[in-house]
């Protein structure tokens, strides 16, 4: 099952390191992996997607709460929680064929934020679901590259992440 | 009030705060500000070492025998290298170290400098926290963290890397009385709601066992671990790490389980009804195959380490927390209970296996048997009235000593469990003299092992720490040779290591130290004695029987009562006899 973690670390040099390195050490696979500063600079807050059963799982959030530089970890539930993560999409788009791109960028409430010749890049924001979505229908007209943020997400309401 | 004095000066007041009265180290370019600092600091007494492994297994060894953090210093690059092995056995069993390594000055790092080596990413996965300092400012803040990190919640070693321009900087020193790490709060108090539960259902077991470990030693709950067994009347099984903290002598002690544990333990353990594991870890060595390790039994499981909970094996109840409170809590809740013991016949059934299935080996026909070699060293320092410290090597001398050492308090005993190091019992030995001078501490040694840090002699001869190394010499890494023989078809490949090759009584003198050999049964007691009593350290090369095995033993990945040794596919029930029996199931 896929779990989106939020960890709160401090915000010091190697705590990245520190947390992606004790879970490949201890076998995990991550999925996805962003990071930046929070409200409060000294902290920064890590959101890493981990396909997993719940319990290596629970192993690996308890040697994660071990690491001294981790405050606080939180297996958000995705039914209370906001994600999205953020793409580029550079398409093949010949001028016969420009307006289908545009097309599409419109009915997913992209960007084009570059024109070239023969290609558009566009910008999308999303959940994972809703970036495949439109991953899949530009595959048609050729993606030339891609690149792709982890997903970030806090919960909702006024509940912590 | 602040002083400006160097990063180094600034690191050897903030060891003396500490309390730091001794350190094993070695020097090099990077750390000679430091070891001039310490040129001065007539209350920190430096004990150099001839390789820095050795500095970190006397700084290990320092810790277990007295419960203060033991303290190394190294240099940079291969320095720093050397220590990993020695850290990393640290770490797997949960002792505290604060280990100084020299660093390349902050300008050069990332440059390949000269001596430059990345010792906080190599050391990463098997430090509790480790620190790169990079200003002198930081240094009396990052060493309060790191004693304080070392020797809370569960203990372990962390590493300070210290750049030689910052040992040469200046700081304004103050020694900070707190310390503010907002990540790293352990639990010490265990939850109420547990403590009841399991305290229920230890008062209603029938077949309880309580399986205590390293925990207890590191917490100091060997009193209350007493108590709650006397009190109960539950069976104790120590494990390798836990060894001390039960005494052996006791008529509730029932051995240690596991790989090399006798079939009585073991089989205790298949049959028990409420397995209640103190400071353990469930570590496969004990359990064998995790599916038949106490199969029956509802688990009840106190550990500092929340992420040692159900680990390994699920767990009926968790208790989080110090096993000193929360063994305390469930004497006291016990007593509140009015609980009695109802182990009477569970006991009964255990002696009856221990008579039946008792650890034993062979008589002596002209040879030396090991495992006496080890009774006779409980003996002799009995009749001598030393206080004994046993450290080991790693191999079958480590499991006969485990086996044939009866440890009757805690701290006494000094082994390599989770990391299984050849080369720690013995400089291991020399940093627990250095701790406990009045105690006669014991290097039980194999003679690959021996050879992996005799270097050490000069250093327990220079600085006066008389250890006596006990060589259980058979002439082959004994416990490959032994796989070997059980599995491999006895191909004796690469495990052959001639007996006289060193002369250990000539090396023993060569640096100085006290040697003697034991060829036959009769020469034992004298060799032993005579190394005892010798004002100094001293080696006695001990000829055993070159290819007695380690008995019984579990097949690795086998269920803990199938054992070689022990009565092949044989159902513990079956080995019981019917009266004891009804008894017990009734
Ligand atoms: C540093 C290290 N290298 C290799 C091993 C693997 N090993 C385990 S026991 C053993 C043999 C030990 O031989 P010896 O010290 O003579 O002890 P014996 O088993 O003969 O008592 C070996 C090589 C180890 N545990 N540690
Ligand atoms: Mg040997």
């Amino acid at each position: 099952m896929q779990h989106t973690l939020s960890v709160l670390v401090e915000n010091k040099p190697g705590v990245l390191t520190r947390v992606t390195a004790l879970f490949s050490r201890r076998g995990f696979n991550i999925d996805s992996l962003a990071v930046g500063v929070t409200e409060d600079p000294t902290l920064s807050r890590i959101t890493m997607v981990v396909s997993a059963a719940d319990v290596p799982l629970e192993q690996i959030t308890k040697q994660l709460h071990k690491l001294v530089n981790v405050l606080k970890i939180n297996d958000l539930d995705p039914a209370e929680m906001v994600d999205r993560e953020l793409v580029l999409f550079k398409v093949n788009a010949p001028p016969d064929r420009r307006h289908e791109v545009i097309e599409v960028t419109n009915v997913f409430r992209a960007k084009i934020i570059d024109v070239g010749k023969n290609s558009l890049t566009i910008e999308a924001t999303g959940t994972s679901e809703k970036l495949a979505a439109m991953e899949d229908l530009l595959r048609a007209y050729g993606i030339k590259e891609m690149a792709r943020t982890g997903r970030i997400a806090l919960a909702r309401g006024s509940r912590e992440s | 009030m602040t002083q400006r004095i160097t990063g180094a000066e600034a690191l050897v007041k903030a060891l003396q705060a500490e309390g730091v009265d001794i350190m094993f180290g070695y020097p090099g370019g990077v750390v000679l500000p430091i070891y001039d600092a310490l040129y001065d600091a007539e209350d920190i007494k430096h004990v150099l070492v001839r390789h820095e492994q050795g500095a970190i297994h006397a700084a290990d060894g320092y810790a277990r025998a007295t419960g203060r953090p033991g303290v190394a210093l190294v240099t940079s690059g291969p320095g720093a290298t050397n220590t990993v092995t020695g850290i990393a056995n640290a770490y797997m069993d949960s002792i505290p170290l604060v280990v100084f390594t020299g660093q390349v000055a902050t300008s050069v790092i990332g440059t390949d400098a000269f001596q430059e080596s990345d010792i906080t990413g190599i050391t990463m996965p098997i430090t509790k926290h480790n620190y790169l300092v990079k200003d002198a400012a930081e240094l009396p803040e990052v060493i309060k963290e790191a004693f304080h990190i070392a020797t809370t919640g569960r203990p372990g070693p962390v590493l300070i890397d210290v750049p030689v321009d910052v040992s040469k900087g200046e700081v304004d020193f103050a020694y900070p009385e707190t310390v503010n790490l907002p990540g790293y709060k352990p639990t010490y108090r265990g939850h109420a709601k547990q403590i009841k539960q399991a305290s229920n259902l230890i008062a209603k077991a029938r077949k309880p066992l309580l399986y205590v470990g390293g925990g207890v030693i590191a917490s100091g709950a060997a009193r209350e671990v007493k108590e709650l067994a006397e009190l109960m009347q539950l069976p104790v099984t120590c494990t390798l790490m836990g060894k001390g903290a039960f005494p052996e002598d006791h008529h509730l002690f029932i051995g240690m389980p596991g790989m090399h544990g006798a079939k009585y333990t073991n089989y205790s353990i298949t049959e028990t009804d409420l397995l209640i594991g103190v400071g353990v870890r469930f570590d496969d060595r004990v359990t064998g195959k995790l599916s038949a390790f106490a199969s029956k039994a509802k688990v009840i499981h106190v550990d500092i380490d929340p992420a040692e909970i159900g680990k390994n094996k699920p767990v009926d109840v968790p208790i989080v927390g110090d096993a000193r409170h929360i063994v305390a809590a469930l004497v006291e809740e016990l007593r509140k209970m009015d609980a009695a013991p109802r182990t009477d016949a569970w006991m009964r059934a255990i002696d009856d296996w221990r008579n039946r299935f008792p650890l034993h080996y062979s008589g002596e026909t002209g040879t030396i048997m090991p495992q006496r070699v080890v009774q006779r060293i409980d003996a002799i320092a009995n009749e001598m009235g030393r206080e004994l410290i046993v450290c080991t090597e790693v191999g079958q001398n480590q499991m006969w000593a485990m086996q044939f050492h009866t440890c009757r308090s805690p701290r006494t005993w000094v082994s390599s469990g989770g990391l299984g190091t050849m080369g720690f019992g013995f400089p291991a030995s020399i940093g627990a003299q250095a701790g406990r001078p009045d105690a006669l501490v014991v290097d039980i040694a194999g003679d690959g092992s021996f050879q992996m840090v005799s270097q050490e002699l000069a250093t327990a001869k220079v600085h006066d720490l008389p250890v006596k190394v006990v060589i259980l010499n058979n002439g082959y890494l004994g416990m490959v040779r032994q796989w070997q023989e059980l599995f491999y078809g006895k191909r004796y490949s690469q495990s052959v290591l001639p007996q006289d090759c060193p002369d250990f009584v000539k090396l023993a003198e060569a640096y100085g130290c006290f040697g003697v050999r034991a060829e036959k049964p009769e020469d034992v007691d004298q060799a032993l004695a005579a190394a005892f009593a010798y004002d100094g350290p001293a080696v006695v090369d001990c000829r055993v029987e070159a290819e007695e095995c380690v008995f019984p033993m579990v097949a690795p990945g086998g269920s803990i009562d199938e054992m070689l040794g022990g009565i092949p596919g044989c159902p513990v029930s079956e080995m019981l006899d019917d009266e004891l029996l009804e008894e017990v199931w009734e």
